[in-house]
């Protein structure tokens, strides 16, 4: 088996370049425009406020790429991470009475969390593969059905956590393990085991097989339908663990939690290398990616040189620029 | 809870249509705004029904029709359906967007109903018989007198604006034209999108970027919560710092009535207006007095006097 794993690795190129350090050449750029801003842009307080921040479309990207390496899309993570979040808040505040505001409550909430998020990736998987539906529409679908359960279940409006709950469950976001916050410990465990997964294990280069050319992975006798069900599975569970992180920050839930996170979870995935159309993922780009986004937001509230209604443009623009600069044929001569 | 909700809608939807074959003498009034999809616009429902039914109940020859519509083509078509189905004698109506509605509202002035507009005006001048609204530049406006009372020449403030459009703008230009001359500095306004998340994540970067902050403008309830959120975790929730919201949601208006240092105040921009503008078309078949006209509902500093008359615990805002 060994064996067979290495024939498969692509041959490594001679030189360095932009394909693989594009990205983190882009962050230390948008790092250097940051600090030229404002030096308060490298402060200690502001890094951790980037990391912390990055972890929820780090943690939801790293998911991402599984299922677009395998040839898929998500488009309901967003929503996904609101519906979990507004029934975990709901769950919790009915704990309260049987179990009280101790830890037992909030593990129980987040354990509840892992299992829909699980349950929702199962569903998306089983729609896409059984069920013969495109991925884009299935999710496109339950986008729609988690954003406006949300809504149902909050009455239109804001679900908030009982508060003496929010005293426990509160350190999981604001609280730091060896001077690092817990949410960046999450993603640092969720980037690793996934990178793990995706680079050391047949699931990850059966992932890469089937984004390549499914119908040859099928007649290489892999279970394609098996693995795409599982990317999606992957895909919820790390919506759920990201959800569990964001709870805590500011105890409530509403329809505009999470809008638009799928968005920034693909572009993530791209501008770290991952091809859209399936077959080559990268984990580490993906992370580079998440917090190249992260970055931009940060950098556009450091300054008042640009205006505020071109903040959309700025981070077009900066997306469009991170990913050209990896795909454009740098010096390759013509073949 | 939601169950209840859902069944009691239905129930009054059928009542609405059982009304509709009854006597000729009924005083139909139809009311449609968009479907709540925010906490704003689900306490504008709430008080909707809230309103239907004391009206309803204080005159038994008074129907009100309430519908929601998740876009402007589907509130369109609820107007044609108001008109051709219940014949309604009044419509009160919040458009989903002006351009789009001021046709179909138009038309339903045509069928003689009374007309009554609610919070966003329509692109034509002279259709509607009532207007209601909410004032947005006083809301700016009272902010910033409240600012001037606890802040000194030379104080710092940041802004955290709501999503760009005219509404923030008219709040944001009346709160500046109102400090100027104070000498109080506005380090930097941002959008927060009258978004929780957001208000956190731009206030992390102002307290990172701006080391000396007196107060902060939030405009919005949801955004406050973000800000105190980051203020707390930054350890820069003391020394006098304060925050001005807006709207009047229940939890901020519950931390006012219980002397909350940190949000002391908040300026009404009340989702409750629906409820008057209601009142206000009934009193058009009912009052000897003349009603038609432009009312415009003050932007009322809520303090910690005064705040139990603005407060609704069951209402989901």
């Amino acid at each position: 088996m060994p064996d067979m794993a290495q024939t498969e690795t692509v041959a490594r190129k001679p030189k360095l370049d932009l394909k693989m350090y594009g990205p983190a050449i882009a962050l230390v750029l948008l790092c250097i425009i940051g600090f030229s801003l404002n030096t308060a842009f490298l402060s200690e307080g502001n890094i951790t406020n980037l990391l912390t921040r990055s972890a929820f479309i780090g943690i939801i990207a790293v998911g991402a790429t599984f299922v677009i390496t395998a040839g898929g899309i998500d488009l309901s993570v967003g929503s996904m991470a609101a519906a979990i979040a507004g029934i975990m808040i709901i769950l919790m505040n009915a704990l309260v009475d049987i179990l009280g505001t101790g830890v037992l409550t909030v593990v129980v909430g987040a354990g509840c969390a892992v299992l829909l998020g699980a349950l929702a990736g199962l569903a998306n998987g089983l729609l896409t593969t059984k069920g013969k539906i495109e991925a884009f529409i299935v999710t496109l679908g339950t986008m729609g059905i988690f954003r406006s359960l949300v809504t149902y279940f909050a009455d239109g409006g804001t679900l908030s956590l009982n508060f003496d709950i929010r005293g426990t469950y509160r350190p999981v976001y604001y609280d730091s393990l060896i001077g690092v916050p817990i949410p960046v410990w999450v993603f640092i465990i969720v980037a690793i085991s996934g990178w793990f997964l995706m680079n050391r294990t047949t699931f990850g280069r059966y992932c890469t097989a089937i984004g390549s050319n499914e119908h040859v992975a099928q007649y290489s006798a892999i279970n394609v339908n098996k693995i795409k069900t599982w990317t999606y599975v992957i895909q919820g569970l790390c919506v759920a663990l990201a959800t569990v992180i964001y709870v805590p920050r500011l105890g409530s839930a509403s329809s505009s939690t999470g809008v638009l996170w799928e968005l920034e979870a693909i572009a993530a995935v791209i501008i770290g290398g991952t091809v859209l159309k399936g077959g080559y993922g990268r984990i580490g780009g993906t992370i580079l990616g998440a917090l190249i986004l992260t970055t931009i937001g940060n950098i556009l509230n450091f300054t008042d040189l640009i205006s505020n209604y071109l903040n959309g443009t700025m981070q077009g623009l900066i997306i469009i620029i991170a990913v050209w600069l990896q795909r454009a044929d740098w010096g390759k001569s013509k073949d | 809870m939601q169950f209840g909700k859902t069944i009691a809608a239905g129930l009054i939807g059928a009542l609405a249509f059982a009304g509709a074959a009854t006597a000729q003498d009924t005083i139909k009034i139809g009311v449609s705004y968009p479907t709540p999809t925010h906490a704003w616009a689900a306490g504008m429902n709430w008080h909707a029904e809230q309103a239907e039914a004391r009206l309803e109940a204080l005159y038994p020859d008074v129907d009100l029709i309430l519908i929601n519509s998740p876009d402007p083509a589907a509130q369109a078509s609820a107007l044609e359906d108001l008109v051709s189905i219940h014949g309604i004698d009044a419509l009160v109506v919040l458009p989903f967007e002006s351009e789009p509605l001021t046709d179909p509202v138009l038309n339903v002035k045509d069928s003689g109903a009374l007309i009554t507009v609610v919070d966003r005006g329509l692109s034509q001048p002279g259709i509607e018989d009532i207007y209601v609204a909410g004032n947005n530049p006083e809301l700016g406006r009272i902010s910033a007198q409240y600012m001037m009372t606890r802040l000194e020449s030379g104080d710092n403030i940041v802004i955290l604006r709501g999503i760009p459009t005219i509404i923030d703008n008219e709040r944001f230009d009346a709160f500046m034209a109102e400090i100027e001359g104070s000498g109080i500095n506005v380090l930097d306004h941002k959008h927060a999108n009258w978004n929780r998340d957001d208000g956190f994540e731009v206030m992390q970067d102002f307290l990172s970027r701006f080391p000396d902050i007196d107060a902060v403008w939030a405009q919005d309830d949801d955004i406050a919560i973000g800000v105190v959120a980051a203020l707390e975790q930054a350890d820069r929730a003391g020394d006098g710092m304060f925050v001005v919201g807006g709207a009047g949601m229940k939890e901020t208006i519950r931390g006012i009535m219980d002397g909350n240092e940190l949000v002391p105040v908040d300026v009404l921009y009340p989702p409750s207006m629906i409820a008057t503008a209601m009142d206000v078309t009934v009193a058009a078949f009912k009052s000897n007095g003349p009603v038609a006209g432009r009312y415009i509902l003050g932007a009322t500093l809520i303090t910690q006097e005064n705040a139990e008359s603005f407060y609704f615990p069951d209402s989901p805002f």
